[in-house]
């Protein structure tokens, strides 16, 4: 483990603004062949996500289909373990089984008022994927979803789920064959299909509108904490937000509705790999610099020459040599915390909250966890960690530590 | 005067620009390919800045970019390669390539070092035009170089009056939305767009790139532009030489005269 915290001046907004960018990170750093998809996207992404008519899909759809409200369930043994109050938003109980699903139901429902009837993405756990198919299987709309050839074999389930939902699996088999070149091969899609196809970009990533489009889709995690909490409380705010960050969408849609609360600590897990200094890591804000990747300027890691560094992760979903550029603000400003958590750490904690509470975490979500030993919270605070997806994926990974 | 704008003060017809990747085949062949093009009487080089996300480029020109960073190439020895190139090729000269290791080298320095060497231009994708005109220009313009924009049969008129206003030395024309290397040809779809962007009275001339490989291609993009621009299939050729110069030399010859 390692932490940084950066106080950089009072940063209070947290929005994107209408280039498209949060303090220095952001834009839409893409060849012109995107530009028509991605413009469309910006001229209307939020006149259509405010229109009556898409609200109401999106949150029956949320309500009835995906299980929304997830439980803030308090876990007693958890908190007497670690001294303190911890909450868990269990998004590990969504359809699909992870919070990928509210992104990719808000965004079916925005392609579709697009006209567009065929669907592109990438994945990394392959929760993304599956989520991705689920909704297409629901709208009856054709599905392609890439995924590097080493997330393949380690997510075999997943594959298989998508499979069965009708989605054609594509193999990314360029560069490190994980996340980074599946977003690759998605991205090159888009540019030869660029009429018919809207790409369902899988976290807080990406050009202009994605990160803040997902960011919205997602702060329904945030929404129902604040509800939740004011009801089993009293009070709206946590001391902290805890969420593990690969992109960053399930720890943008938990921290959504706190960024503007400073009293609320925001507590972002990265992937530590086999520890920051060992080359085999994917801890962005301890190893990247200012760079662009995917579309928008953000913390990447890379050489000095400017190349991207290969990451690595024991969690395919959090194995992405960058992060969100709304992350990269909050980290750059000071307003989140990041540590860095290794795979042997989140294994660990991983088993605890399986022993303690009978919850297998996805090991993502185990990175989060990860960080209640190094929290030191107090007996009367309370702390929020985002579950953002339940561990069936990972059983073949856990099993090699039982 | 720039040679980029110089050349087309001249010769609006039939121009032809190759693209290859910087340190590919192997690392010191950068050199030698200029040489090789400018007695084979192309045009334009264009010199790919390798990167390790080519996101707009196709398995072809992804799989010698690889290459080329396997072999060491870096902007840094890549200037190295180009330093003195002056001396022996007078045709202009262009890097293209994505914004992120020009933005790690520093722009001011890499414009910088462009100037030195003797560059005239830039292709960089992946730069969004405010930025451009924001950050960059005025550094670019202090240097004396050109940057040039992408159009496809997508963008909008009023944005290539826009791209038309900001580019300089020339426009380049994607003929079909794809990715680089296909080799689709060209298509009447094609030909009605070349027809619309040609009735816009630009002031830059346009080249038109994707899908061009060899005379027949060649020929056919010259009549809708002051001529055309060949990647994916000229890394193919190289690829496959065994002798750069007399390789180099015989294709070009193959595509102007047939
Ligand atoms: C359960 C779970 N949590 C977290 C992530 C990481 O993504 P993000 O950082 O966008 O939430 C993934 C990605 O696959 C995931 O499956």
């Amino acid at each position: 483990m390692t932490s940084t915290e950066q106080h950089k001046g009072q940063e209070t907004a947290f929005a994107v603004n209408a280039k498209g960018y949060y303090g220095k990170f952001g834009g839409a750093y893409i060849p012109e062949m995107l530009h028509p998809n991605v413009e469309e996207l910006q001229q209307n992404y939020l006149q259509i996500i405010h229109q009556a008519d898409f609200q109401e899909e999106f949150q029956n759809l949320l309500k009835n289909y995906v299980g929304r409200p997830t439980p803030l369930y308090y876990a007693t043994r958890l908190s007497e373990k670690y001294k303190t109050n911890i909450y868990l938003k269990r998004e590990d109980l969504c359809h699909t089984g992870a919070h990928k699903v509210n992104n990719t139901i808000g965004q079916i429902l925005l392609a579709k008022r697009l006209g567009k009837h065929k669907i592109v993405a990438e994945t990394g756990a392959g929760q993304h994927g599956v989520a991705t198919a689920t909704v297409c299987a629901l709208m009856g709309l054709e599905c392609i979803v890439y995924m590097g050839e080493i997330d393949i074999q380690r997510q075999a389930p997943n594959v298989a789920r998508m499979k069965m939902l009708g989605a054609e699996v594509r193999p990314a088999t360029s560069g490190s064959k994980t996340l980074k070149d599946a977003t690759n091969e998605a991205l090159r899609h888009w540019i030869n299909n660029p009429v018919d196809t809207h790409y369902i970009i899988g976290s807080v990533v990406g050009p202009h509108p994605y990160p803040d489009m997902v960011a919205r889709f997602q702060s329904i995690i945030s929404e129902e904490i604040r509800s939740q909490l004011l009801e089993k409380t009293g009070k709206e705010n946590p001391d902290y937000v805890i969420a593990c960050v690969g992109g960053g969408s399930n720890a943008a849609g938990a921290f959504y509705h706190f960024l503007d609360e400073l009293d609320v600590k925001l507590i972002a897990a990265e992937a530590g790999g086999h520890g920051i200094h060992s080359g085999m890591s994917a801890a962005t804000t301890f190893l990247g610099k200012p760079g662009v990747l995917h579309g928008s300027k953000s913390i990447l890691m890379q050489t000095e020459d400017g190349q991207v560094v290969e990451p690595q992760s024991i969690s395919a979903g959090l194995d992405y040599p960058g992060i969100g550029p709304l992350h990269a603000h909050l980290w750059d400003s000071g307003r989140a915390k990041f540590y860095a958590i290794t795979d042997e750490e989140s294994i660990e904690a991983g088993f605890e909250l399986t022993k303690l509470e009978g919850i297998i975490p996805a090991i993502e979500s185990a990175h989060a966890l990860s960080v209640l030993k190094y929290l030191n919270a107090e007996a009367n605070e309370t702390v929020v960690v985002n579950l953002s997806g339940r561990g069936d994926k990972d059983l073949a990974t856990y099993m090699k530590y039982l | 005067m720039n040679r980029i704008t110089e050349l087309f003060q001249t010769k609006l017809h039939s121009v032809l620009n190759l693209y290859f990747t910087a340190g590919y085949p192997t690392l010191n062949d950068t050199m030698p390919i200029l040489e090789a093009l400018q007695e084979a009487g192309a045009d334009i080089a264009e010199i790919g800045m390798p990167y390790s996300d080519p996101v707009a480029d196709g398995e072809t020109i992804q799989q010698s970019n690889q290459i080329a960073l396997d072999n060491g190439m870096s902007l840094k020895v890549l200037f190295e390669q180009l330093k003195g190139m002056r001396e022996k090729v007078q045709i202009p000269v262009i890097l293209m390539g994505y914004i992120n290791p020009v933005l790690q080298f520093g722009i001011e320095n890499f414009c910088q070092k462009c100037q030195e060497v003797g560059v005239d231009g830039m292709i960089l994708p992946d730069l969004p035009m405010d930025e451009y005109e924001e950050e960059y220009k005025p550094v670019f313009d202090k240097y004396g170089l050109l940057n040039i924009f992408l159009i496809t049969p997508q963008t909008t008129e009023a944005r290539i009056r826009r791209i038309d206003e900001i580019s300089g030395g020339f426009i380049y024309m994607v003929s079909s939305a794809s990715v680089t290397g296909k080799t689709s040809g060209i298509s009447d779809e094609m030909e009605a767009y070349f027809n619309r962007v040609n009735a816009m009275n630009l002031k830059n001339p346009r080249l038109i790139g994707f899908g061009i490989k060899d005379h027949e291609t060649f020929t056919k993009a010259s009549e809708y532009a002051a001529g055309a621009i060949i990647g994916s299939q000229f890394i193919r050729v190289l690829q496959a030489a065994s002798d750069i110069k007399t390789d180099v030399v015989e294709y070009i010859k193959s595509v102007k005269v047939g």
